[in-house]
């Protein structure tokens, strides 16, 4: 997490981009939970656009791309599609990425009947017009909530809702020191 | 044609974009923050045996999952007739609440904010209380600050040990079941938080003279940054109307600290609370029914709290809460900027109520689930880190769940941010349709302040693009911009 300038300044510092597409934000709070080792981590790497820091968009080529959450939207499969492209390795990190998670329990009925469920019978609901949101701003919801495997190839996968933070700390520094990750078996979640 | 746009808004987490209306003099004339992501949980959840429902709906949100595996326990309490919790379900409840709230105000403050208010003000950044984009985050706070950083870290890990003691896990546990809790705090636990607990109190006693001192330094800028008149909103405790976060009554009041709701049983909030839809975003904008979809909106969240408790029923974050008060006169505090402020009075409120809690051996109590009489119906409130959270369900005999209506936080404050960002705009766009890297940084800290979390306003989470577009009377797009790392596209 450096500027773009100190970047360039060393350019054999690996770089690392998160994203969260249709996640709930527990997996970067995973993240988060490596708590000071993150001050150590900060040290040998940069890191690129994440919702953490405030980088927005790609400025240049990323060792390592972390999807949270599957893709629900038109929008999300966009930004996936970028990782794919500015990323060397891509990991799944998480249910939600790798099978669609919780989200995913709305494939099996209408997207229609999901959205009159919020704004149109929802108790308390003042709607007149009986409008539903339809904004040309919104971007198109997915008939059904995709795994990110099914739109880009993806090289991990790290399994939990979320994945305990040891576990992503394992695979974060097996891929920079270019070995292969061993999660103990205590850090395989399936939940 | 013209259009302003901004894309991403990062550390306010969920989607979000922006676009600003002009009237036919060119004067702003209304805002409006997109909410652009839907989930659909209030349908996918019909069907579910009631007991699922606190572990699924938790997936909301993970920067504040407690809030709404609570919300929904509280819910099925009611349902199994247990809401009469054993002292050492409601305590480990408790506990569990306040370490979140810790967490997620630590997070806020020192992972988003602190960033704003410590490198925004130093006389390098674009627009006042907006950071260099290269220091905006906790990284470059320890950098510079290491001291800060180093305990931001730490406060926010200390909340998550308190939600891991009392839950299982930090992101995602399963401690409360309709009726009370799945398990007692071990007195391992109990000695491990007891540790640090003086400590998280000196630090967080540090947090809020930061934000004391940033929005003391800065009175004059911060008292029309964003600035309105709001009506606020929350629980408060019933008997005597203290701040209080797990379980109380609803009371509202309006900018001057009339009373507008008093004492109103969480189970009865459709009397007072309905939502409208509005085309443009998929949050909706609730409101208080006396005063109508015009009027009716109002704030949640620590400002509100602040401003609706009579006072904080902890002495350190009692004296803080008084300070606090003396600047606006013992008037309700109409300043988005206050938030911080009144954010980090909770912080150390929070603190102490974790540090009393744990010299209490009723955590340590064998006696963990009631029931009773069923119910068919049930509502469970309670107050997220970001303010009141509704959940609501009817379940069936064959104990599915057949409605589900959530009101989340941030949604509360859908029109308060939406206040926030025509101010800015106002005060920034004089007439010229041109988005400079000042309006940029305004709405983003205009928003951040009031710590959307916009995956739960969605039912979803997820990063923030900010797009900002300017349009005309005419509907045609004045300006537009995607903020991003380096380009800023047109
Ligand atoms: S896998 Fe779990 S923690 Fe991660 S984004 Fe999905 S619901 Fe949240
Ligand atoms: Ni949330």
């Amino acid at each position: 997490m450096t500027s773009s300038q100190e970047a360039t300044n060393h350019p054999e510092k690996p770089r690392i981009a998160t994203v969260s597409l249709a996640g709930c934000f527990g997996c970067h709070m995973s993240i988060l939970d490596i708590d000071e080792r993150i001050l150590a981590l900060a040290e040998i790497v940069d890191f690129a656009r994440s919702p953490i820091n405030d980088y927005k968009t790609f400025d240049g080529r990323c060792t390592v791309g972390i999807i949270e959450g599957g893709c629900c939207n038109e929008e999300n499969v966009h930004v996936l599609e970028d990782f794919r492209k500015n990323c060397d390795v891509l990991v799944s990190l998480g249910d939600c990425a790798i099978n669609g998670g919780i989200p995913a329990m709305r494939n099996n009925i209408p997207l229609r009947e999901c959205l009159e469920e919020a704004y149109l019978k929802s108790p308390g609901v003042y709607n007149p017009s009986g409008t539903i949101p339809n904004d040309e701003e919104l971007p198109l919801l997915l008939n059904r909530v995709y795994p990110c495997n099914e739109v880009v190839k993806i090289d991990h996968f790290i399994p939990g809702c979320p994945p305990p933070a040891d576990a992503i700390f394992e695979v974060l520094s097996a891929l920079l020191a270019g070995r292969t990750p061993a999660i103990a078996y205590g850090d395989l979640k399936y939940d | 044609m013209k259009k302003i746009t901004i894309d991403p808004l990062t550390r306010v987490e969920g989607h979000g974009k922006v676009t600003i209306h002009l009237d036919d003099a060119g004067d702003v004339k209304e805002a409006r923050l997109h909410i652009i992501e839907f989930r659909g949980f209030e349908r996918f959840i019909l069907g579910r045996p009631f007991w699922e429902v606190p572990v699924i709906v938790q997936r909301l949100c993970g920067i504040c999952p407690v809030s709404h595996h609570l919300a929904a326990a509280k819910a099925m309490d009611r349902i199994v007739g247990g809401e009469q919790l054993t002292p050492t379900a409601e305590k480990m409840r408790r506990l569990m609440h306040y370490g979140q709230i810790f967490q997620s105000h630590a997070l806020h403050f020192f992972h988003l904010s602190s960033p704003d208010l410590l490198f925004g003000t130093d006389g390098s950044a674009a627009s006042a209380f907006a950071a260099p984009r290269e220091q905006r985050h906790v990284l470059a706070v320890a950098k510079s600050f290491p001291e800060l950083g180093r305990q931001g870290i730490l406060m926010r890990k200390f909340g998550q040990e308190v939600i891991q003691a009392t839950a299982g896990k930090k992101i995602h546990g399963t401690g409360a079941i309709p009726g009370g809790v799945n398990r007692n705090l071990s007195v391992e636990a109990r000695d491990h938080l007891r540790k640090d607990a003086d400590q998280m109190i000196r630090w967080s006693k540090k947090a809020v003279a930061v934000a004391r001192d940033f929005t003391m330094d800065h009175l004059l800028e911060i008292a029309t940054f964003g600035a309105f008149d709001s009506n606020h909103l929350s629980l408060v405790r019933p008997r005597d109307g203290a701040l209080e976060l797990y379980d109380g009554v609803l009371r509202a009041i309006d900018k001057d600290g009339k009373t507008l709701v008093d004492g109103l049983e969480d189970q009865r909030y459709l009397e007072a609370l309905s939502e409208e839809v509005r085309p443009w975003t998929y949050m909706k904008f609730p409101f208080l029914k006396t005063l109508g979809p015009q009027h009716g909106w109002y704030r949640v969240g620590p400002l509100a709290r602040l401003n609706t408790c009579r006072f904080v029923p902890s002495p350190e974050a009692e004296a803080a809460r008084i300070e606090f008060q003396a600047v606006t006169h013992q008037k309700p505090n109409n300043v988005t900027m206050a938030y911080h402020w009144a954010r980090m009075i909770e912080l150390l409120h929070a603190g102490e109520v974790i540090r009393d809690l744990l010299d209490d051996a009723d955590l340590q109590g064998e006696d963990l689930v009631t029931q009773g009489p069923r119910r068919e119906e049930a509502v469970g409130i309670i107050e997220a880190p970001r303010g009141t959270l509704i959940h609501h369900y009817r379940v069936d005999r064959n104990d599915q769940v057949t409605m589900c209506n959530l009101i989340v936080s941030t949604t509360h404050n859908n029109e308060p941010m939406n206040q926030a960002i025509m101010r800015v705009a106002q005060d920034t766009l004089a007439k010229k349709p041109e988005i400079t890297e000042g309006l940029l940084n305004g709405i983003e800290v205009a928003v951040r302040a009031y710590d959307p979390c916009l995956s739960c306003a969605t039912h979803a989470m997820g990063k923030m693009p900010l797009q900002v577009q300017v349009v005309d009377a005419h509907g045609a797009v004045a300006a537009e911009r995607i903020r991003s790392h380096e380009l800023d596209a047109p």
